[in-house]
């Protein structure tokens, strides 16, 4: 239990984060997750309120909580002018160690991190991937006790995207405990252990992957009509087998529900093909987060992440 | 690059992460030294970025001396004697606006957001970094001064009186530097810096005793060269270079100093750790 890393947020809400798991903060561009993150790592201090981490102020123990955590942030926290190598020197040789200690350090990180070849050249050579690789052997120098990481694959193309997932997995593998924030469900979805949903820098929602998803309910049932004049029936033998709300997409030959009976998606399909409705495709889905996201803020993710820009 | 996913499944078991215990924190001066080391690096890695800090020095000592010494002093030999003082200040004190660009790039790109999570003294950042700018003002006064001697500076008072002339140039460029130095932390961008940084550098090193005796000006203009520090800076180097007398200039120069170290160093510190 002495593992288990606590984050009191500044809205009194209390994060605990076990040892070595993966939590997810996410939300909209915006919403507050850098910084949340910033504020934690002692890199803003709150107007009003505190917030501890490991039983340390914030503010008044900054640097005990310095001692004890890493910050990756947005954007690459490395210079630029210098290699590679040098930046992983400078970072060791600032946390204490010592010359021949950093030289083993650099040369293990850059070898683990596939950038043994690129150390001698200036990051400002690096491509994104890379710098983002660098940047987070920078963070591991010395294990932290709590790993931030503000939105570690923004901007990232999809092969970089996949390496940086499997660093972080093997990150927290090896016992260190990782926060990120991400504005990806997907990301969410598929690396945290544990997700808190923020929207206007309040918590509005917090559990597993499924158990957000359980908060949703079912999943989207939605067919794909042949002949668009057969919709209006179409949803009215839907409406009635399933009972709930039918939604017509705009191109007259769709139609879905929010649905949490699969039984009675089986009887649906069944008196569709009764009355002669000819289906060109169905399909049931799974909640999305997305779905989640739109349950929760009453506004669809994706708009969100379009509208932003001007996040702190 | 193609085989870093693989490579990584097939290590799975061996962690990237470090076991053994956390180093002992560094101390302030080791924290200071590293990031003086890193400004090194940099002017290793961009020797443009000492561009100004050469070719400035040069061009005003070789271009000043041979356009206006005809024109002032008569001759160009008798020009330099009163000149290279003044061209050692003014080189000098350009370089210096160069801490405040230099601040503000690295404060604005992100490099500063790791430093200010590490859990080291925090001011070892800014003085590792004035650390690197001191050893640029060294080759910029260095430079005037070896070139003035070749071209036939011969100052009454000797080495000593040199060594003493460029120690007071310094003393006043590095408390001159936290002045930048805050003015680099409120800034957006570094090019604001070095726009804002002309503003005041060129009234203040023109309109002062650097090329001219100010009793050749209008009286108005005198009376502002005459209070203008940079003119007793200027004296006061003269003075300790050419062994005259220094009267007050010195006394002032580090009184003046002591007070812009006074009050900039802790607005600096305090700028740079509440920066959000």
């Amino acid at each position: 239990m002495k593992n288990f890393g606590e984050v009191r947020a500044v809205d009194g809400v209390d994060l605990a984060i076990p040892a070595g798991s993966i939590h997810a903060m996410l939300g909209p561009n915006g919403a507050g997750k850098s910084t949340t993150v910033r504020l934690l790592a002692t890199l803003l201090s709150p107007d009003d309120g505190s917030a501890r981490i490991f039983g340390h102020d914030i503010v008044m123990e900054a640097e005990a909580v310095r001692a004890r955590v890493s910050l990756t942030g947005q954007f690459a926290s490395l210079d630029e002018d210098l290699t590679g190598w040098e930046n992983l020197i400078l970072i060791s040789r600032l946390l204490g160690h010592t010359r021949s200690q950093a030289r083993k350090r650099a040369a293990d990180l850059l070898n683990e991190f596939g950038l043994s070849e690129a150390a001698g050249r200036q990051v400002r050579k690096y491509s994104g991937g890379m710098r983002r690789r660098l940047d987070i052997a920078a963070s591991i120098v010395v294990t932290p006790d709590l790993m931030f990481l503000d939105e570690p694959t923004t901007g990232l193309d999809p092969s970089s995207r996949n390496q940086v997932w499997e660093m972080i997995r093997t990150i927290a593998e090896g016992g260190a405990t990782v926060l990120l924030t991400t504005q990806y469900l997907d990301e969410a979805d598929r690396l945290a252990d544990g997700i808190t949903v923020i929207d206007n820098g309040r918590v509005v929602a917090e559990g597993t992957s499924s158990e957000l998803k359980a908060l949703v309910g079912g999943g989207t049932f939605q067919v794909r009509l042949r002949h668009s004049k057969q919709q209006t029936v179409a949803g009215e033998i839907l409406s009635s087998t399933l009972g709930v709300p039918i939604r017509a997409e705009l191109d007259r030959l769709a139609l879905s529900a929010s649905v949490s009976d699969s039984v009675a998606v089986t009887h649906a399909l069944a008196d569709l093909s009764r009355s002669g409705v000819e289906l060109a495709d169905f399909a049931l889905a799974r909640p999305s987060l997305d779905e989640v996201f739109l349950a929760l803020t009453g506004k669809p993710a994706e708009s969100y992440a379009r509208s932003g820009g001007d996040e702190v | 690059m193609k085989s870093y996913l693989l490579e990584s499944k097939s290590r799975r078991t061996s962690s990237v992460l470090a076991t053994e215990p956390r180093p002992p924190r560094p101390n302030a001066l080791t924290a200071s030294v590293v990031f003086g080391l890193r400004a090194v690096l940099k002017i290793k890695h961009v020797p443009q970025q000492l561009g100004d800090v050469i070719g400035v020095p040069i061009v005003f000592t070789v271009m000043f001396t041979y356009l206006f010494g005809g024109a002032i002093a008569g001759s160009t030999s008798t020009y330099l004697q009163y000149l290279l003082p003044g061209t050692l200040v003014l080189a000098v004190l350009l370089v210096t606006m160069y801490t405040g660009a230099t601040l503000n790039s690295d404060v604005t790109q992100g490099v500063s957001d790791r430093f200010r999570t590490l859990p080291i003294w925090r001011p070892a950042f800014l003085i590792g970094g004035m650390l690197g700018d001191v050893g640029r003002y060294l080759i910029a006064s260095g430079l005037v001064v070896g070139i003035g001697l070749l071209i036939g500076f011969r100052p009454g008072a000797g080495w000593l009186g040199i060594v003493q002339g460029l120690g007071l140039v310094l003393v006043f460029a590095f408390s001159l530097s936290w002045v930048w130095s805050s003015l680099g932390l409120v800034m957006p961008n570094p090019t604001s810096v070095m726009s804002t940084g002309f503003l005041v550098f060129f009234p203040l090193t023109f309109a002062s005793n650097v090329y001219i005796d100010p009793a050749t000006t209008p009286p108005w203009l005198a009376s502002f060269i005459e209070h203008n520090p940079v003119s007793h800076l200027v004296t006061a180097v003269r003075g300790l270079m050419h062994g005259t007398g220094v009267g007050g200039d010195v006394a002032y120069v580090l009184v003046a100093s002591a007070i812009l170290i006074g009050v900039f160093a802790p607005l600096t510190f305090r700028l740079y750790h509440t920066r959000t």
